[in-house]
């Protein structure tokens, strides 16, 4: 792909991802006009909004917290996955692969089990996200034999099943009636209840990951070519990589905690940028980000749009995802490399 | 003898001994199922929460265990009696933790089930019964079906008259519900929400088991499409744009965050401060599990959506009802933590 071509993707992305934002705003059951959504604006700006003015809230308290929730989320795991394929050099990885969902879902089932508040459980998750990584870097330390890096994803497929197994043994001690649908709809991904106060404080930790990652990504590139080459262009690929790994379990771990567990976005959305601007990974990053921003955006537009109730974000990932990365693999052309 | 013939014979043997009791008398379930029980029934096994309960009203001493051993605050509400009871687990369904041994261990003489008459259950019934040689009866847990329901368990456990006793309760109840709320029109009955799980953002579609207590209650569930039953996710978008006038909740932590969450604050229901938590000991008054246990939560949700209509005394209710249903005589501290729970105040 010509340079050219792929700034174009990128100024296109750039221009769509304002436009895209600005209609899910408007998009939802609560029927909301332009018009209106202005009026909302100027009574805000002006501070004459009405106490339980409905479309204000909808609007400023609902759909603006969902819209930059799904924004974050997306560009989160879509560059956790990038991250992910690029240092394993395996396409076929996806931002859960130390164990990041399972640690995050763990968490936050336990909370759930324990009958602790919304934030507490996003909390939980976080931490047992991290926690899962942690863990994994720590058996993958402890086995100084072989390739380090089987050894690391082979240490996230260990903690990745007994963290299932320990959320599963929960879901069968859960009351059947009152905590197992709770735990259900969250290992399905929503961001129906996203408030203005979850959001904010996981903004900030999602750009103190993503902002390395960026600022990195040229020497990130390096890495895709083996640490040999890496070590020849005097590059430290130890050091490097476990910067890599912590920003992309932080970000990961981050969206998880307020979205749920969400597949196939991780590791769809890579693909699809390597498609519009090739695998050098120093426009990858960017292209991939915010093409899972923009794909989250829509998704989740979908989610409170298509049926009576909302539909788990997890649910329409995996139906739009998984057949068209069957088409990817279809049609045989090298995406990879 | 043969050792072959030695050995048919006392397959035979085993075969008579084992049918001979097995004749005395056959009962058709909910699913039409015909099943033969043996002539006193003093043993049972409930397969999930909800059959505990139906079983525990009828027949308190033939209930081996519950399902999920009581908690502190519930057990105040149980009969001295049944208060330990060993944990039995669940029978019902893929997430069934009973092991089948260990129902066997107990020797039951008849297993029940209380909900859902649907052929999958139907055909697990059949199979756990082929498998273990006891008798296994599924009840309908449909609310309009409770009468009948009792009748027919009543008859099971060999207490006929204590089920036509709660049977009569019951629709006694329901007439004496339908009689104060019948002119009602359509248009002016309360617009409920409920609110399950932590964020309240879980609910039940109109239909679903978990919520037909709204409409008998005289109710109508804001919840509602064409084709879609049974919980789901809900929005607070959409909560706003049904706007309910009346959300009924059992989740502590909801109850407390609904009153202070901007989202949450522009709903009728809230501004109004007509957000109700249910007392869940022993058991939920609204669902969880969705039982006889209902049956309470009518005579509350009654007086809440209808208090000009349904005047009778909450206090007086409840300490009846504990009494008639679950076998104790509350203490007036036990009855008080009760209501200030139904205002809001759990302990």
């Amino acid at each position: 792909m010509t340079p050219q071509r792929s700034g174009l993707a990128v100024a296109l992305l750039v221009a769509a991802l304002p436009l895209l934002a600005l209609a899910a705003l408007l998009i939802g059951p609560f029927p909301l006009s332009p018009g209106e959504a202005l009026s909302v604006l100027w009574r805000g700006a002006t501070g004459t909004l009405a106490e339980g003015d409905r479309a204000a809230t909808v609007l400023l308290s609902i759909r603006l917290p969902r819209v930059a929730a799904a924004l974050l989320v997306g560009a989160a795991l879509a560059a956790a996955g990038a991250c992910y394929q690029t240092l394993f050099r395996n396409p076929l990885v996806s931002p859960d692969i130390l164990g990041v969902s399972a640690g995050a879902g763990l968490g936050a089932v336990l909370g759930i089990f324990l009958s602790l508040p919304v934030a507490a459980i996003q909390l939980m998750g976080f931490a047992g996200g991290l926690a899962a990584v942690a863990l994994v870097g720590f058996v993958a330390a402890a086995v100084r034999t072989g390739d380090r890096t089987l050894v690391l994803v082979l240490a996230g497929v260990v903690v990745g099943a007994l963290t299932g197994a320990a959320t599963s043994l929960l879901k069968v001690l859960a009351d059947p009636y009152d905590q197992l649908p709770a735990i259900t709809f969250w290992l399905l991904g929503s961001l129906a209840g996203i408030k203005t106060e979850d959001v904010l404080p996981v903004a900030p930790v999602v750009l103190a990951g993503l902002v390395p990652l960026v600022l990195l990504r040229w020497r990130i590139n390096v890495l895709s070519l083996g640490d040999e080459e890496a070590r020849s262009l005097g590059i430290e690929a130890g050091r490097l990589r476990l910067a890599v790994i912590c920003c992309a379990t932080l970000v990961t771990a981050s969206a998880v905690a307020i979205a749920g567990v969400v597949g196939w976005v991780g590791l769809v959305i890579p693909h699809v940028a390597r498609m519009l601007v090739g695998p050098g990974f120093g426009l990858l990053l960017p292209v991939a980000a915010l093409l899972g921003a923009a794909y989250m955006l829509v998704v989740d537009t979908l989610a409170r749009t298509v049926a009576a109730a909302e539909v788990p974000l997890g649910i329409l990932t995996a139906v739009v995802g998984a057949p068209f990365f069957l088409w990817l693999l279809a049609r045989g052309r090298r995406a990879w490399a | 003898m043969t050792r072959p013939a030695r050995f048919l014979a006392a397959i035979l043997m085993a075969v008579l001994i084992a049918g001979a009791p097995a004749s005395a008398r056959t009962i058709v379930d909910s699913a039409g199922r015909t099943v033969e029980l043996p002539d006193t029934v003093s043993r049972v096994f409930a397969a999930g929460p909800p059959a505990s309960i139906l079983v525990y009203a009828l027949k308190p001493e033939a209930l081996l265990g519950w399902p999920r051993a009581l908690r502190g605050e519930e057990r105040p509400y149980i009969a001295e009696a049944y208060r330990d009871l060993p944990e039995t687990g669940r029978l019902t369904g893929r997430g069934g933790e009973a092991n089948l041994e260990r129902v066997l261990a107990l020797k039951p003489d008849l297993i029940i089930d209380f909900g859902s008459v649907r052929d999958t259950y139907a055909d697990l019934a059949d199979r756990v019964q082929a498998q273990t040689g006891i008798p296994y009866i599924l009840i309908n847990g449909r609310f309009d079906e409770t009468a009948g329901s009792l009748r027919l368990v009543g008859e099971a456990l060999g207490v006929a008259e204590r089920g036509e006793a709660l049977a009569r309760d019951v629709e006694e109840t329901f007439a004496a519900l339908d009689a104060a709320l019948g002119a009602v029109p359509e248009a002016e009955r309360p617009r409920v929400y409920l609110a399950r799980g932590p964020d309240g953002l879980e609910t039940g579609m109109k239909g679903s088991i978990n919520t037909e207590i709204i409409e008998r209650a005289g109710g109508r569930n804001v919840a509602e499409a064409p084709g879609q039953y049974g919980l789901v996710q809900a929005s607070p978008e959409q909560v706003i744009l049904a706007d309910p006038d009346t959300i009924i909740t059992w989740d502590p932590t909801f109850f407390e965050a609904v009153w202070s969450s901007p989202v949450w604050s522009g709903i009728t229901a809230v501004r109004q401060r007509r957000v109700y938590l249910s007392p869940t000991a022993p058991f939920g008054w609204i669902d969880r599990p969705p039982s006889l246990n209902r049956m309470m939560g009518l005579k509350w949700l009654a007086g809440l959506f209808y208090p000009e209509l349904w005047t009778k005394d909450l206090r007086e209710e409840t300490r009846a009802f504990y009494r008639l249903w679950y076998h104790v005589e509350l203490s007036d501290a036990d009855l008080d933590t009760l209501l200030q729970w139904a205002n809001g105040r759990a302990p």
